[in-house]
């Protein structure tokens, strides 16, 4: 046996292999070599939740959460603190850019059956994340403590309240008890700081669920022959970094020259509880929730539908029985899918308009479609498919 | 060297495939370059931010007038000039007397005050603009700490400056001992008497170039 000096990274390696590790599942990882650029977006996704995080502590570093001091501090870090109205510009452009990112992430999702066996726990991982990206998403836009934080956050304790048994003591208990003051404020920063960091924690698993069983590609199909995947490296690490110059374009452009396009000037006004704003609209990502909670005249009801729609969604791995998993094989899901992307735009953009009769009645057509698609459309489609299958077997 | 130069700038196609890699390897150079050019720009306002509250101080005045006529010999008060304790004492002719004791001076680190901690004005024996009132900022110049004022008694009537972390030992004048840490006098902000009765902290008729933040250490 002879000595031989060992280099420091096969050192680290024999004790805690990483470095091999790493090389196994982003260099030399196997991935279809069909992708297209839809794929991209789980990256971006990534990218602007590190650049959330990272502005969020450094915005965390000057801010304070009590009633007294929430408004004129995030003033101060506006105006007085080095860089601060940059910081707060990523952070606040970050959010837009991350749920932008998800909805098309998503979207591609269920246009490519991405959800389907065996990647269901990349499914629900997924699912989970969005959940925890839209609490996230809630809790700090009541930070600002402007007049939008406080009214949207009222209407959510409300609509918590109104959950039959439980709602009421429910909200009090997590609120505190005193309604929408210093103690909830508070809470909401922890809650913020607490869900933004869960996210990684989940991401780390929703990854690692992908890893297992690889990625799904554009037509659906397991792959079988080694020369139908390249390696990690260098062939999307490329594809995703151009994907991310033209994404971190787009982030730049908001920043820099529209850092007022995405927000409401109502919440550079200071919380009063004795005066709601004329003109309630919530944030663009959850407008289209917003307008189911508007469309159905009933509040609980209201509140079942707005929840349940993204609730059905973690069924869908077993709503849809059908073995195809790319919509390019499924024409009758080509119609049907696009039109559910309409209704979701629908919705959107209905809960950005002032109620009225017309965006009342475009909404209640979209809630319904997005039901009637996933409880009687897709299962009946997949069942005529797999019925279709057989024939063509025998 | 010349060849791979070589390969650099003729781009025909029909480039022999050994020289290839090369040009991979400059572009990949150039990307990871340019790459981390970006994150140190990105870097910059997060830096930039702990940098703190700017203008915070716009407006505010740094001058403090303190009214002596309720101080009597051998007392001293404490008042706050940017944040920082200032004794302001009253001296008693037994102190004056004291601080020119020969066997004092023997045992002190910088007796004559030839240090920069205080003003031009109040490099003097009594190390202030008028000997019978003494102003100095309360902050040990070994770690920091504010010294307690043993005032003048009839068994001991020099009075002193005791440091209760490290025993650093200054005298009323706030000259520092030899046999204890603190390596310098205590700082001497700048003074104006602006009549009998008051003087203003803040302000040196004596010494107007002067800046607290070019003394040797606060």
């Amino acid at each position: 046996m002879t000595e031989r000096p060992q280099s420091v990274s096969t050192w680290l390696n024999t004790r805690l292999p990483i470095l091999s590790a790493f090389r196994r599942e982003y260099v030399e990882f196997s991935m279809p070599r069909n992708l297209n650029y839809l794929w991209n977006f789980g990256a971006f996704a990534v990218v602007s939740l590190t650049l959330l995080i990272l502005s969020g502590i450094f915005l965390a570093l000057n801010y304070t959460p009590t009633l007294a001091d929430a408004f004129s501090s995030v003033e101060t870090i506006d105006r007085q603190v080095a860089s601060g109205w940059l910081i707060r510009s990523v952070h606040m452009g970050g959010v837009s850019m991350l749920f932008a990112a998800l909805y098309v992430h998503i979207a591609r999702s269920l246009y490519y059956g991405s959800y389907k066996a065996p990647r269901e726990l990349v499914w629900l991982t997924g699912l989970g994340l969005l959940l925890l990206v839209m609490i996230t998403a809630f809790a700090g836009y009541v930070l600002p403590w402007g007049q939008m934080s406080y009214w949207g956050a009222t209407v959510v304790v409300n609509a918590v309240n109104t959950v039959p048994l439980v709602g009421k003591p429910l909200a009090s208990w997590l609120l505190g008890g005193e309604g929408l003051g210093n103690v909830a404020l508070h809470r909401l920063f922890v809650l913020h700081f607490v869900t933004a960091f869960s996210i990684i924690g989940v991401i780390v698993l929703h990854v690692a669920t992908l890893h297992v069983t690889g990625s799904n590609n554009p037509t659906g199909k397991d792959l079988t022959e080694p020369d139908q995947t390249v390696p990690f490296h260098p062939y999307y690490t490329t594809k995703d970094g151009l994907g991310l110059c033209l994404f971190l374009l787009v982030y730049a452009a908001l920043i820099f020259f529209a850092p007022d396009f995405l927000t409401l000037s109502d919440n550079y006004v200071q919380a009063n509880p004795l005066i709601t704003p004329s003109d309630i609209t919530p944030e663009w990502y959850f407008a289209p929730f917003y307008a189911i909670l508007r469309a159905v005249p009933s509040k609980l009801g209201g509140l079942i539908l707005a929840t349940g729609s993204i609730v059905i969604l973690f069924a869908l791995p077993w709503l849809d029985s059908s073995t195809i998993r790319s919509a390019r094989f499924r024409p009758w899901l080509r119609v049907a899918l696009p039109l559910l992307f309409l209704a979701f735009l629908a919705l959107g953009l209905a809960g950005m308009s002032p109620p009225s009769p017309f965006w009342l009645w475009i909404s209640r057509a979209a809630v319904a479609y997005w039901y009637v698609y996933f409880l009687g459309l897709l299962p009946m489609i997949a069942r005529r498919e797999q019925a279709s299958r057989r024939k063509e077997h025998f | 060297m010349t060849q791979d130069d070589a390969s650099l700038t003729s781009d025909t196609p029909h480039s022999k495939p050994e020289q290839g890699p090369r040009r991979r390897d400059v572009l990949a150079t150039v990307t990871v370059g340019m790459g981390c050019a970006g994150a140190c720009a990105l870097a910059y306002p997060f830096l930039d931010s702990l940098n703190g509250t700017r203008s915070n101080r716009v407006g505010e005045s740094d001058i403090l007038d303190v009214d002596l006529s309720l101080l009597k010999p051998g007392q001293q008060s404490v008042v706050t000039w940017r944040g920082w304790p200032v004794f302001v004492q009253k001296r008693t002719p037994e102190m004056l007397k004291k601080l020119q004791d020969p066997a004092l001076l023997q045992k002190l680190r910088d007796p004559e005050s030839r240090i920069p901690q205080q003003p031009k004005d109040a490099a003097n024996w009594h190390r202030s603009i008028t000997p019978d009132i003494g102003v100095m900022i309360g902050i040990c110049t070994h770690l920091g700490c504010v010294p307690t004022f043993d005032a003048p008694t009839q068994a001991e009537p020099s009075g002193k400056y005791l440091c209760p972390c490290h025993g650093s030992q200054f005298d009323s004048a706030g000259r520092a001992f030899k046999d204890a840490p603190a390596p310098y006098n205590l700082p001497v902000p700048p003074v104006t008497m602006i009549s009998d009765k008051h003087l203003r902290i803040g302000e040196s008729k004596g010494d107007p170039d002067f800046d607290i933040a070019n003394i040797r250490q606060i």
